[in-house]
């Protein structure tokens, strides 16, 4: 099997390759040079860019056990269709993902959808009640990536120590959901001018700051690497940007509704724009670009939340929180940031390939030879309107429904084999239809 | 005119809207001073009090609105009902739709319910207090009994005390005021006064003798026991010797200042058992006013406005 990727501005960040050129792939593999011959696949990439394929190292897939939200086969049809090659999904499913036998079945689950890399988040503690330590080391074994209590904060300062600890050796990363419950306190979004006209109880800024705060010092202690979740407030970015400067192993992602959307949206109570961490302030947001602009934020990644169209059709008090996002954040990335020139393309690529695969562990996110041929083709001129009745996922739950975004994927490629192709009206391409693997028969 | 289909707050009304609603008002309150307090203005129309707390002040004055207007009138209270039984607001929203309801008057301890209730049926929705949102019935009755007594509502001084956190009537009140050109004063401990409330065009203190100075009309809010208990200030005791309305405390305000209190008042906590019956004192007027009121926002809102627009 051998493709030729012609005449697209290639995206590499590692050896931070940026021009036009042709890349070559062969058993599933990025190649050296080759002799197109009768059987080789080629694509026309003029005008599109070419870069390592996308992970989106925060997404919740829902299965086992909320299958009505989201499933394994439909969260990475999303993902596919959002441009990325790889996930890595939390453990908050039921049973919860926190012994090894659940690590294999998602593994399965995924390999049996045949559409995307699955990388498996294991609990912290069993059942992410924050009491004992799961059994991380098998867990380890059996292939999850990282670790954490997503959704949950680890609240005993002393287990967090303990897992730091244990995972130190384990090579992994934690991952911190960093709140503080007892400022959270049954708020339900952020605490400010509009949770006051709007009646709903706040959550403070400092609920996420102190236990960033707390991690962060862990981290130096133990010297376990740390991975800060969703990052929302000024607070939180500014330290991480100090951690970093002192040297402390730490890294911070940011989703694309924290850099798109302000406390604003939650306005006429819309369920879908109430999330955990909530939507900040404009001060907030705009310390979070500049995060993202100077590299104390790493990461962007979705926190793909799905919920069922009842869930949220309830009061704003009984919604549950989380938006899906794998299908709106490549035109967030491009409309919010590379067009607003807030971070270059080479910039935007390296936060959405290299660095969660870094941050994994996972040998990904690269173009050189011999590397994995994920790949993610994107036009960055093509202009849609996000409609969630064409999203490849169950959950509808977005609140940029309607907003007009610029620069799409178009292609996604997972070892060679095009996964995902968008349709394009100006284009002669094929209809938009999602590619399966001959293998894999028909479902 | 008046030309909306629900009354959710009065965060988004005009001051033209405001003053239109008071005007209707007046003529309603002429009906309820009658021997034969019955018109048959909403005769074959249906109002549903849908209740998810307990109220007895203002559901009884939105049925007794409805029953002076002829329309006819049913209460549905979340303890006797389905709603008992789990039902979603979105179903129960639906089968009262479906039962033919004009008009349904919601109260609901979490704020932004009606807005839910608003999308979900053709039904005009009047909201009759959401958790902390508004309580737009009761700032109207506020506003026309302030207008009623002092003559106009631009250019006074409006003085809100005690729990502001917590309270739709505050919310609703400060919208209502300052839409009409008063100025607002807020003031209480600060743990009970929210973030960003200046944004609202108010300004806030923590002393009531700072506040009261100037007041044409002070607004007592009622404190919750229970938010001692949550920890928001020490103990009812303290709070009433901080912010407790009594006859020294109204000496600083302007002479012939107005004190309301949206009830039921706690006598001795925040207002003095002299103060609430004594000649400032506007509260029962207030429950008569709120009839009036609600029979304005049920004949503007359940069909008669648009008979009123064709008199015109």
């Amino acid at each position: 099997m051998k493709m030729i990727i012609r005449g697209g501005r290639v995206l590499d960040p590692v050896s931070k390759r940026d021009e036009i050129a042709d890349l070559y792939i062969q058993n599933g593999l990025v190649a050296l040079p080759f002799e197109a011959d009768s059987s080789t696949q080629i694509i026309d990439a003029a005008g599109r860019l070419v870069a390592p394929g996308f992970i989106d190292m925060h997404v919740h897939l829902r299965e086992p056990g909320f299958e009505a939200k989201e499933t394994i086969a439909t969260g990475t049809a999303a993902a596919v269709r959002g441009g990325f090659t790889g996930v890595a999904c939390m453990p908050n499913t039921n049973p919860v993902a926190d012994n090894a036998a659940i690590i294999e079945f998602i593994k399965n689950k995924a390999l049996e959808a045949g559409r995307c890399g699955v990388y498996p988040v294991g609990a912290i503690t069993r059942g992410s009640q924050g009491k004992e330590m799961a059994e991380l080391a098998g867990m380890r074994e059996s292939g999850a990536v990282a670790f954490s209590d997503d959704g949950q904060p680890v609240k005993d300062a002393w287990m967090m120590r303990l897992a730091m600890q244990y995972c130190k050796m384990l090579g992994a990363v934690i991952i911190s959901h960093c709140e503080e419950k007892s400022l959270v306190a049954g708020g339900v979004m952020h605490e400010g001018y509009y949770s006051t006209i709007l009646g709903l109880k706040g959550i403070p800024a400092a609920a996420e700051e102190i236990m960033v705060s707390r991690d962060i010092i862990l981290a130096a202690e133990t010297g376990c690497p740390v991975h800060i979740a969703h990052i929302s407030t000024a607070g939180s970015v500014a330290l991480v940007r100090e951690a970093k400067k002192r040297g402390i192993s730490v890294t911070a992602e940011v989703t694309p509704h924290h850099f798109s959307l302000t406390d604003g949206a939650v306005a006429d109570y819309s369920t879908n724009a109430k999330v955990n961490p909530p939507l900040r302030g404009e001060a907030d947001l705009q310390a979070v670009l500049a995060g993202l602009a100077d590299g104390t934020i790493d990461v962007i990644a979705t926190d793909h939340a799905p919920h069922t169209y009842d869930e949220k059709n309830v009061e704003f008090d009984l919604a549950p929180f989380g938006m899906v996002g794998l299908e709106t954040a490549v035109g967030l990335v491009w409309s919010e940031l590379v067009h607003k020139g807030i971070l270059t393309p080479l910039q935007a690529v390296a936060k959405l390939s290299f660095n969660p695969a870094s941050i994994l562990g996972l040998n990904r996110g690269m173009l050189t030879e011999g590397a994995a041929a994920d790949i993610t083709i994107i036009d960055p001129d093509l202009e849609e309107t996000v409609d969630p009745a064409k999203f490849a996922g169950k959950g509808r739950n977005t609140p940029f429904t309607g907003r007009k975004l610029k620069g799409m994927p178009v292609m996604t490629i997972v070892a060679g084999e095009i996964k995902y192709q968008r349709s394009q009206k100006s284009g002669v391409r094929s209809r938009e239809s999602e590619v399966r693997s001959q293998n894999e028969g028909t479902v | 005119m008046f030309k909306c289909k629900n009354l959710l707050g009065l965060q988004d009304l005009s001051a033209e809207e405001i003053t239109f609603l008071l005007d209707t008002a007046i003529p309603m309150k002429d009906i309820i001073s009658r021997p034969i307090k019955k018109v048959p203005t909403l005769r074959g129309k249906t109002v549903v009090n849908l209740f998810y707390e307990n109220s007895t002040r203002t559901r009884s004055s939105f049925e007794l609105a409805a029953k002076y207007l002829s329309a006819d009138s049913v209460n549905i209270s979340s303890s006797s009902s389905s709603v008992a039984k789990g039902e979603s607001l979105y179903d129960t929203a639906r089968t009262i739709q479906s039962l033919g309801a004009d008009v349904i008057i919601l109260r609901h301890p979490m704020a932004g319910s009606p807005r839910l209730l608003a999308r979900t049926v053709d039904a005009a929705v009047i909201n009759a207090g959401d958790g902390a949102h508004e309580h737009p019935s009761q700032a109207l009755l506020d506003l026309f009994t302030v207008r009623e007594r002092l003559g106009r509502l631009a250019g006074l001084k409006v003085v809100i005390v005690g729990d502001v956190l917590h309270s739709r009537v505050a919310r609703s009140d400060i919208w209502g005021f300052t839409r009409m050109g008063a100025e607002v004063v807020v003031c209480g401990p600060p743990t009970l006064i929210p973030p960003g409330i200046d944004r609202m065009g108010v300004r806030v203190f923590h002393r009531l003798e700072e506040a009261l100075p100037g007041a044409d009309v002070i607004i007592m809010l009622r404190i919750q026991k229970e938010r001692q208990q949550q920890g928001l200030f020490p103990s009812l005791r303290e709070y009433a010797v901080l912010y407790g309305l009594n006859r020294r405390r109204l000496a600083l305000a302007r002479s012939g200042a107005l004190v309301l209190h949206p009830g039921p008042m706690n006598r001795g906590v925040e207002i003095s058992a002299d103060i609430a019956d004594g000649t400032s004192s506007v509260i029962e007027e207030q429950v008569t006013n709120g009839v009036a009121v609600r029979m304005a926002l049920l004949y503007l809102l359940a069909g008669g406005g648009d008979r009123h627009e064709n008199d015109y």
